[in-house]
């Protein structure tokens, strides 16, 4: 048989496997970024909280304590490989708690909290990146903390990182293939078994490669898409002038 | 006359730069007071620590009988009762020229929607911006912007109007726009308080001129005694210097 022959050959008879296993990548990376984006957030929002402003002393050392303890979970989980943090998490918690985790739900935990401890440091570039007068003029109308955060500064934060975040979503769809050393049944470990039965490793791994870059690339359109939604029409439209009384 | 805010021996250091000076200065209800003075005089810095952009590194500021540094009163409500027009214009960039003038009515005064859009309307028409209330601040002009900004520290109805040099970032053009806006306000009897190195409009538009010069008010009174025989050697100097300025355009 030609390439062509197997990769036919493959394509019909294992496709129903390989879709199964795009679709469980696909549903890891998504929901792993997804959460990993809203840890990333908290934990973003609570480092810029600026410590010197506050009044009650208790309030200061429960956020320096908070502070010490993303500084920890985001040194740690971005300075170890999640090949690794999968083995330790997964093996850890069945011998130190007797807990099978089942292994779909470990790999979405494993790829949240890695995501997270990526997206708290791009989330808080984001917000200090933000002009000082946004803040300002939020605090020069009375908003607290929270508000200036919520309507003004994350808003605006939030497009600018939207690149960064793209970039995590594929590097995740990708990085997902990692999972299979705890027998995560993904597109990487539904290949292997693929090329493992027919000897054909070439030719599986290239369809899963078109599979893994038809994912990504769809992946990179869409979020373009949103972008462009958030930015808003590029031309507004002029009002009819009113004439109503105008007071002071 | 009702004092909005009176200010004791207010002190401003950053680090060992001691930038205000033991400043007494108080603001009457209906007064127009124009803050000139060289730059890095303190006049900026003494109108952001008014409404505690900057903290205060001494002294007092009574608002309403109490003294603001000290009492544990609520800093977002007071900031909310004094609006500020910045030079750079700050509008919140992510909302349109409308929910500019709305967002610190609905979540900070609590106002229902339907009457913050009403009162912003009327302010954005004031300013001559009720057509563009679509429009984002990075499609509008510069003098568009300020005009937004002022309609927005309006809309919160505050008891005074706080302006850090809003024309300096302007061009010769837009200046006057803004100007005539300030002028409209300032006639209609408003508390404002300006930062400024527009010379024509101390002089004609308020009804009090502040002179700083190295963290202190060296000389205050009506424009036309400032102006015209002003007491103090600093305070000729720094105004032949910048009226020739102002006059050999």
């Amino acid at each position: 048989m030609s390439f062509f022959d197997w990769v036919c050959q493959i394509l019909i008879s294992y496709w129903p496997m390989l879709l199964r296993g795009a679709g469980i990548t696909l549903l890891i990376s998504m929901v792993g970024t997804v959460i990993g984006f809203v840890i990333g957030l908290i934990a973003g929002v609570i480092r810029t909280i600026p410590i010197k402003n506050q009044k009650n002393p208790l309030m200061v050392i429960f956020l320096k304590l908070v502070n010490i303890l993303i500084t920890i979970y985001v040194e740690v989980f971005r300075g170890t490989p999640m090949m690794v943090q999968a083995m330790v998490i997964y093996y850890g918690t069945a011998m130190l708690f007797g807990i099978k985790l089942n292994s779909i739900l470990a790999g979405i935990f494993i790829v949240s909290i890695n995501t997270g401890a990526y997206m708290a440091e791009i989330v808080r570039g984001g917000i200090i990146s933000i002009d000082n007068g946004q803040f300002e003029a939020a605090h020069a109308i009375g908003m607290n903390h929270w508000q200036t955060m919520r309507f003004i500064i994350l808003p605006q934060a939030i497009r600018n990182i939207l690149p960064a975040t793209g970039n995590e979503f594929v590097i995740n769809i990708k990085d997902t293939s990692v999972l299979n050393v705890i027998s995560v049944v993904e597109l990487y470990f539904q290949t292997k078994t693929v090329a493992g039965n027919n000897f054909r490793y070439f030719e599986a791994f290239l369809i899963t490669c078109v599979i893994y870059f038809i994912m990504t690339f769809t992946v990179t359109r869409i979020l373009r898409l949103i972008e462009r939604k958030l930015d808003g029409p590029a031309n507004y439209k002029i009002e009819q002038k009113s004439s109503e009384e105008v007071s002071v | 006359m009702e004092k909005i805010i009176d200010i004791r021996h207010l002190s401003k250091s950053f680090g060992d730069h001691e930038v205000l000076k033991d400043i007494d200065f108080s603001v009457e209800k209906g007064e127009v007071i124009s803050i000139i003075g060289s730059s890095g005089s303190g006049k900026s810095t003494l109108l952001r620590c008014v409404n505690l952009l900057e903290t205060p590194s001494g002294g007092e500021i009574i608002y309403k009988g109490q003294n603001i540094l000290t009492t544990p009163i609520n800093i977002a409500s007071y900031r909310a009762k004094l609006g500020m027009v910045f030079q750079q214009f700050n509008l919140f960039n992510n909302l349109d020229v409308l929910s500019n003038c709305v967002v610190g009515q609905v979540q900070v005064l609590k106002l229902p929607k339907d009457e913050a859009e009403k009162t912003a309307l009327n302010y954005l028409n004031l300013v001559g911006m009720s057509q563009f209330i679509n429009a984002k601040p990075a499609q509008l002009s510069g003098g568009q912007k300020q005009r937004v900004a002022i309609a927005r520290a309006l809309s919160m109805q505050p008891d005074a109007l706080l302006f850090d040099e809003p024309t300096s970032a302007l061009d010769p053009e837009m200046v006057g726009e803004v100007l005539k806006i300030m002028k409209k306000l300032a006639d209609s009897g408003l508390t404002m308080l300006v930062v400024t190195h527009e010379m024509n409009f101390a002089r004609d538009v308020s009804t009090r001129v502040v002179f700083m010069d190295g963290g202190v008010i060296v000389e205050q009174d009506v424009p036309e005694v400032l102006f015209n025989n002003p007491k103090h050697e600093r305070t000729k100097e720094f105004l032949k210097r910048t009226l020739k300025e102002n006059y050999s355009v």
